[in-house]
C-alpha cells in the first residue's frame, strides 16, 4: 500500500492505479527470423528482481494514462517517475541502501539483478 | 533414534513437566560437500529431501533455509487441500499429492491434523455455472470425487451461508469431499523432523547467496556460512526462486507477488467446510482454534515486501460479509503476506534446466500448500534419476519454448 505521484494528476492512492509489468521491452524486430526460445523469453520471461524495478503504470481512475516507474520491489518506495516515450534513468542513479521491511540481511538477496535497461 | 509419537509418551513427558521432549532435529554444521543441497526449507523442499532419503537411498543431503523452517508461505497459507483442478496434468499431480496427504499423518508418525472437511467451490453467474460443471465432470473422467451441489444443498453444508440475498447469488458450486485442510507448520516439523532421523542435514538462518556454475554444470552453493560444494541442487525458494535463479544466470517467468491472509478473532464451530469463491474472490475455513481463516487476493504489482495492499483485504472482507452476514462484526486478529511465484499459465515449474545438476520446483503461485508432499515426491523423483517423473513431466520449463502450456488461469478455481 503506497501513494504514487502520477506526472498528470500528482500523488493520488496506489489502488487508483494498475500496473502494466516491466517497462522497456522491445518487441523483437524481426520475429520470423528468431528462434522459438528467443520467441518464448519476449513472450513470457519478464524481470523479476528484487530491488531496483522499472515498470509502467496506468491511472485506471483518473487521467488513464500511462507511464513509466522506477521502484524498489524490497520496500515498495517509489524512486521515480516519468513520461512514456522518456529515456529510462540510469540504474546508477538510485542506491539501493534500504534494507527490507521484513529484516532480512541485505546480502546475497539479488538486489540490482535487474538487467540495464 | 527414532522419536515415536503415542499416548504413552504423552502421558510418560506429561509426568515430567513437557520438560524432557527430545530436539525434533539437530543443528548441524554444514559439511563441504553434499549429494544433493535443497535450497528452501518449507514443506515442499523439506518433502523433497526426505523423500530423496526415503525412496531414494539418498544419504548425504543438506536443506539450507535462510530463516527458519517453514517460515515462509508454508507458514503463511490459508491451508487448503484439494485436487478439483480442469486439465488432466494437473488433476493428475494434485491428486497424487492428495493421495500422500491421507496417509501423512501415519507415514509421519506426526499429526499433521490433515481434516478432510470438503471443499465448496462456488458459482454466481452462468459462466460460473457452466465452468464449474464443465470441471466437475473432468474431475469424475480422472477418478476425482467431485460433484456438482445446488444452492439447496449447499445450505445443508453452509447454513450460515446467504446464497440469495446478495449481490451475486450462489447458483450452486463444484464440491469435493475428500478435500480439506491441515496443519500448515506440523507438515514442515514432520517432515523435518524424519528428515533428520535419515540423515538429511538441515541447516538455518544460512542464507544462499549465489549458485556457483561452471561450463554449464552446478558446481555448489555460495551461502552466509560459506560455500558448499555439491553437483546436485534442488531450488524450492518459491517467491525469491528468480533471485536465486538470475545468480546462474538462468530467467524463469516468474513474477513475484504478495499474497495475503488473515485470521478473525475465534469463535465456536460454525462452518465445517472450505467455501472459495472465484468470482467474488473470497474464501474462508475455520481452524481448529475457531478462528476464521480468510485468504485474499494478489496485489497487482511485483513486490517483496511481504506485507500487501489494505485495498485488497477490504474487497475481500467485503465478499465475505456480503456471502456471511454472520460475520460482520467480527474482528480480525492477524494479516499478513507472503511472496508467491506466479507463472504465465498459473501452473507450477517442476523441472530440469539447461545448467547440468540444477532443478527448480516453483512457479506454484498461489495454491502451493495443496501440493506439498506431491510436488516433494515427484521433484525427489526428478533429482535422484535427472529426469521428470511422468506426473511432472508436462511442468516442464520447455513448455514455455513449446507452447504445450497447462493453463489453469481461469481452471484452478481460484483467482491468481
Amino acid at each position: 500500500m503506497f501513494t504514487i505521484r502520477c506526472p498528470y494528476c500528482g500523488e493520488r492512492d496506489q489502488s487508483e492505479f494498475s500496473n502494466g509489468g516491466e517497462a522497456h521491452v522491445a518487441r523483437p524486430k524481426d520475429p520470423e527470423q528468431i528462434s522459438d526460445r528467443e520467441w518464448s523469453e519476449y513472450v513470457f520471461i519478464r524481470a523479476n528482481p528484487k530491488g531496483i524495478y522499472y515498470e509502467r503504470w496506468v491511472h485506471t481512475h483518473g487521467c488513464k494514462k500511462w507511464f513509466n516507474a522506477v521502484r524498489n520491489t524490497s520496500t515498495d518506495e517509489i524512486l521515480k517517475v516519468y513520461k512514456m516515450g522518456e529515456a529510462p534513468p540510469p540504474l546508477k542513479e538510485f542506491k539501493n541502501t534500504i534494507k527490507t521491511p521484513s529484516g532480512e540481511p541485505d546480502v546475497g538477496s539479488g538486489n540490482f539483478s535487474v538487467k540495464k535497461p | 533414534m527414532k522419536k515415536k509419537y503415542s499416548i504413552y509418551s504423552l502421558v510418560k513427558n506429561s509426568l515430567s513437566d513437557n520438560q524432557n521432549w527430545k530436539k525434533m532435529w539437530r543443528n548441524p554444521e554444514p559439511r563441504k560437500f553434499y549429494d544433493v543441497i535443497i535450497v528452501g526449507g518449507g514443506g515442499h523442499g523439506l518433502g523433497t529431501a526426505y523423500y530423496l532419503a526415503k525412496e531414494h537411498g539418498l544419504k548425504n543431503i543438506a536443506v539450507i533455509e535462510k530463516g527458519w523452517l517453514g517460515g515462509g508461505n508454508t507458514g503463511r497459507n490459508t491451508t487448503i487441500i484439494r485436487s478439483n483442478y480442469l486439465w488432466d496434468e494437473s488433476a493428475h499431480l494434485y491428486e497424487h499429492s492428495l493421495k500422500l496427504w491421507e496417509n501423512l499423518s501415519s507415514e509421519l508418525n506426526y499429526n499433521i491434523m490433515f481434516s478432510q472437511r470438503g471443499v465448496l467451490n462456488l458459482a454466481h453467474n452462468e459462466h460460473d455455472v457452466k465452468e464449474i460443471r464443465r470441471r466437475v465432470s473432468a474431475n469424475k473422467l480422472n477418478g476425482i470425487d467431485s460433484e456438482w451441489v445446488d444452492p439447496h444443498q449447499i445450505k445443508k453444508l453452509v447454513p450460515i451461508m446467504n446464497t440469495e440475498n446478495c449481490r451475486y447469488p450462489v447458483l450452486g458450486a463444484s464440491y469435493q469431499p475428500r478435500a480439506g485442510v491441515a496443519r500448515h507448520d506440523a507438515v514442515a516439523w514432520g517432515y523435518a523432523m524424519r528428515a533428520d532421523e535419515l540423515g538429511v542435514d538441515i541447516i538455518q538462518n544460512c542464507e544462499v547467496k549465489k549458485i556457483r556454475t561452471a561450463k554449464g554444470k552446478v558446481q555448489g552453493v555460495e551461502t552466509s556460512k560459506g560455500f558448499i560444494r555439491s553437483n546436485r541442487v534442488g531450488v524450492v525458494a518459491s517467491g525469491h526462486t528468480s533471485v536465486l535463479a538470475a545468480t546462474a544466470g538462468i530467467k524463469l517467468p516468474l513474477q513475484s507477488k504478495a499474497l495475503q491472509a488473515l485470521v478473525s478473532e475465534p469463535i465456536k464451530p460454525v462452518i465445517n467446510t472450505v467455501v472459495m469463491s472465484n468470482a467474488v474472490h473470497a474464501y474462508v475455513s475455520q481452524s481448529d482454534k475457531g478462528e476464521l481463516v480468510i485468504g485474499a487476493g494478489t496485489d497487482g504489482y511485483n513486490s517483496y515486501t511481504q506485507r500487501g495492499g489494505y485495498n485488497i483485504i477490504e474487497d475481500t472482507i467485503r465478499a465475505i460479509v456480503e456471502l456471511y452476514p454472520i460475520f460482520g462484526k467480527m474482528k480480525m486478529l492477524r494479516q499478513w503476506g507472503g511472496i508467491v511465484d506466479i507463472t504465465p499459465d498459473a501452473s507450477p515449474i517442476l523441472s530440469k534446466c539447461e545448467v547440468e545438476g540444477l532443478y527448480f520446483n516453483c512457479g506454484w503461485g498461489t495454491g502451493g500448500f495443496k501440493a506439498t508432499p506431491g510436488s516433494a515426491n515427484v521433484f525427489a523423483h526428478t533429482i535422484a534419476k535427472n529426469k521428470a517423473h511422468k506426473i511432472n513431466a508436462p511442468f516442464s520449463v520447455d513448455r514455455f519454448v513449446s507452447g504445450r502450456l497447462v493453463d489453469e488461469h481461469g481452471a484452478a478455481a481460484v483467482a491468481h
